[in-house]
């Protein structure tokens, strides 16, 4: 068997930025799932106190409303990172407006979500950052997350005494009334879950098939990337930072430049 | 009675005129201004406009309607509340409780309507059918659209009295048969001061009229055209069982040991928390009760919509048009379902249509594994 083994390098793509922002929504999205459920029926404790001493309810829904700012905070955040960040996390990954966008899409639909077989086996169809369809996922589900920030607000718009929840009041006419509102927002939190699923369960697929440290990505923030995709010239580059800095176990990049 | 001549009383003289004292009239002034939302200090002003001002003529149209709302208003809790506007409106035009009938009655709202041109109010209760060219409400064998067309062109300002000429109503919910419309589809050019609420409440009435009276100009709305006074807050904000809901205590059933010591009634179904309306704080009969003291859930009577957005005792309202029963959670775990049923049938598929991947995958790593130093 002349089966050759492949020399990988490590590259980094998802910055602090971006990971921190990844897992502050999921933070915010499992409370806000788990409190919105709770408010849309609550378990009716009625534990044997008066209502003077109890305000359980009260404080759920405060939550839901803080990690809603949260939210919103952060949303905000990794939309100023997609003009800051690097490559992988800039607003051009999650807008498929070029024909590449698209080959892309095609690709990635057809040998990882049909799994046909992968014949051309073309290196610069396995993406390093996301992959055109999972990144207009992302700019789907932003959508989304907008969707639900303004029909929240718009809800509490009434009730509130700050400008940003009454900027939004316009929303609830449009809808059709506060019964019609809810209902939007609370439909969509099911859309939410659903694309957890398929979020969680991709990755997962893609580490399984690929090897190439897909789902810990988002914790160090490397992924693995096959030698040859690297320009060779990057090893004067190397010598050349590592002349710098002397000693060359200190950066992850420079010590694997061998590997 | 001289009928003829009240119709130049100030609003002072009429209420004196029908027997009732100055002293009687001093507290409705107070009590209609701490209604209105005005300050105290404003008392003085309400008196003096009432002493002055020309009583303002209405005109009231009946359409695709129960007359509930008229049976609200001549039930209002201040006697003086519904005679300051009744006694115009059985001068002028009221279907239901004018005097006149037939060709007299008609000839009694034209003439009204001609000498007031531009000035009086015009009270409309009951939705407007479209379809079939509107023949499924006429009057006088005139269609309502054309009898609004025509009362609303003379109008200072329209009120649309009750959840049929605000919101379309009951003959509005879905399938609407008859096509029916409130008040702001047909006529654009004229202020339209909503009054929602199955019936609503019929100080709001005396209140608009009066805040016109005395500032001549139509009292402020929401975005929704509807008296910011009586409809800025949710009955939610109001209802006296908001420290249930708080504290997380709640009837879980109309006949539970819960219900019986008033508990918030959110979970079956109250609609306070999406239904602006003054309730929880006016009262109904005499200010004696409203549904969620009398222990049953606020169904929602005066938002848009509220008869296709039940059942009245769920919490999670059907989506009309979708069928029986298919609320949004029916929807949630069946899109939910779909994402955890296909990733399970992904994952058992990749694994034999990537089969070839995983074993190379495994075997240059297998080799590897055979080829460590030492």
């Amino acid at each position: 068997m002349k089966t050759v083994t492949y020399n990988y390098k490590r590259v980094y793509v998802w910055e602090l930025a971006v990971r921190f922002f990844h897992w502050l929504t999921v933070l915010s999205l499992i409370v806000l799932v788990i409190t919105g459920f709770i408010i849309a029926n609550p378990p009716a404790l009625n534990i044997n106190v008066e209502a003077t001493n109890s305000f359980w309810f009260g404080y759920v829904r405060l939550i839901h409303f803080a990690f809603a700012y949260i939210l919103i905070a952060n949303l905000l955040f990794r939309i100023y990172w997609a003009f800051a960040g690097n490559q992988f996390a800039n607003w051009r990954n999650f807008i498929p407006y070029t024909k590449k966008h698209w080959k892309n899409i095609f690709y990635v639909l057809r040998v990882d979500i049909f799994l046909q077989k992968d014949k051309a086996h073309k290196l610069e169809n396995i993406s390093i950052g996301h992959n055109a369809l999972a990144a207009f996922s992302y700019l789907i589900m932003t959508l989304f997350f907008l969707l639900q920030v303004v029909t929240g607000l718009a809800l509490i718009a009434d009730t509130s005494a700050w400008w940003l929840p009454k900027m939004f009041h316009w929303i609830v006419p449009l809808l059709g009334g506060d019964t019609a509102t809810r209902y939007v927002h609370h439909l969509f939190t099911w859309f939410f879950m659903a694309f957890v699923v398929i979020h969680v369960y991709l990755v997962l697929f893609h580490d399984y098939i690929e090897a190439r440290g897909e789902a810990s990505a988002m914790l160090s923030g490397f992924k693995f990337v096959r030698a040859e995709r690297i320009k060779q010239n990057i090893n004067n580059f190397v010598e050349k930072v590592k002349n710098q800095m002397n000693k060359g176990d200190e950066k992850g990049n420079i010590e694997n430049v061998d590997e | 009675m001289k009928n003829t001549l009240t119709r130049e009383e100030t609003f002072y003289e009429s209420i004196i005129n029908k027997g009732y004292s100055r002293r009687d009239f001093l507290k409705f002034a107070t009590y209609m201004t701490a209604f209105m939302g005005l300050e105290h200090s404003m008392v003085g002003q309400l008196v003096k406009t009432m002493e002055t001002k020309k009583r303002i003529p209405v005109i009231w149209e009946h359409f695709q309607e129960c007359t509930g709302c008229s049976e609200s208003f001549i039930r209002s809790d201040h006697p003086l509340v519904a005679d300051v506007i009744l006694d115009t409106i059985s001068l002028d035009y009221t279907d239901t409780l004018m005097a006149a009938a037939g060709h007299n009655a008609e000839e009694a709202k034209q003439a009204s309507m001609k000498e007031n041109y531009g000035k009086y109010i015009l009270v409309v209760e009951g939705a407007i059918p479209t379809k079939d060219g509107g023949v499924y409400c006429t009057i006088a064998g005139r269609t309502a659209i054309e009898v609004l067309k025509e009362s609303a062109a003379g109008a200072a300002a329209i009120l649309a009295f009750g959840s049929c000429s605000a919101w379309g109503g009951v003959q509005a919910a879905s399938p609407n048969p008859t096509g029916s419309v409130p008040v702001d589809a047909i006529i654009k050019d004229k202020p339209i001061i909503k009054v929602p609420g199955c019936p609503p409440i019929s100080e709001v009435m005396t209140g608009v009229v009066l805040h016109y009276a005395l500032f001549g100009t139509i009292p402020e709305l929401d975005s929704e055209g509807r008296p910011k006074q009586f409809y800025g807050k949710r009955v939610h904000d109001s209802c006296y069982r908001r420290p249930y809901f708080d504290a997380g205590l709640y009837a879980e059933s109309f006949d539970s040991e819960e219900a019986k010591k008033g508990y918030c009634l959110y979970k079956l179904g109250c609609r306070g928390p999406v239904t602006y309306n003054a309730c929880g704080t006016t009262g109904w009969n005499n200010g004696v009760s409203f549904p969620v003291k009398s222990g049953y859930p606020c169904i929602g009577c005066s938002e848009n919509n509220f008869w296709d957005n039940g059942p009245f005792y769920e919490r999670l309202e059907n989506i009309p048009g979708m069928g029986i029963e298919a609320t949004a959670d029916k929807i949630g775990k069946i899109v939910l379902g779909a994402a955890v049923g296909g990733a399970a049938i992904h994952a058992v598929a990749s694994n034999v249509f990537k089969k070839k991947e995983i074993d190379e995958n495994r075997t240059r790593g297998e080799i590897n594994e055979q080829n460590l130093n030492e």
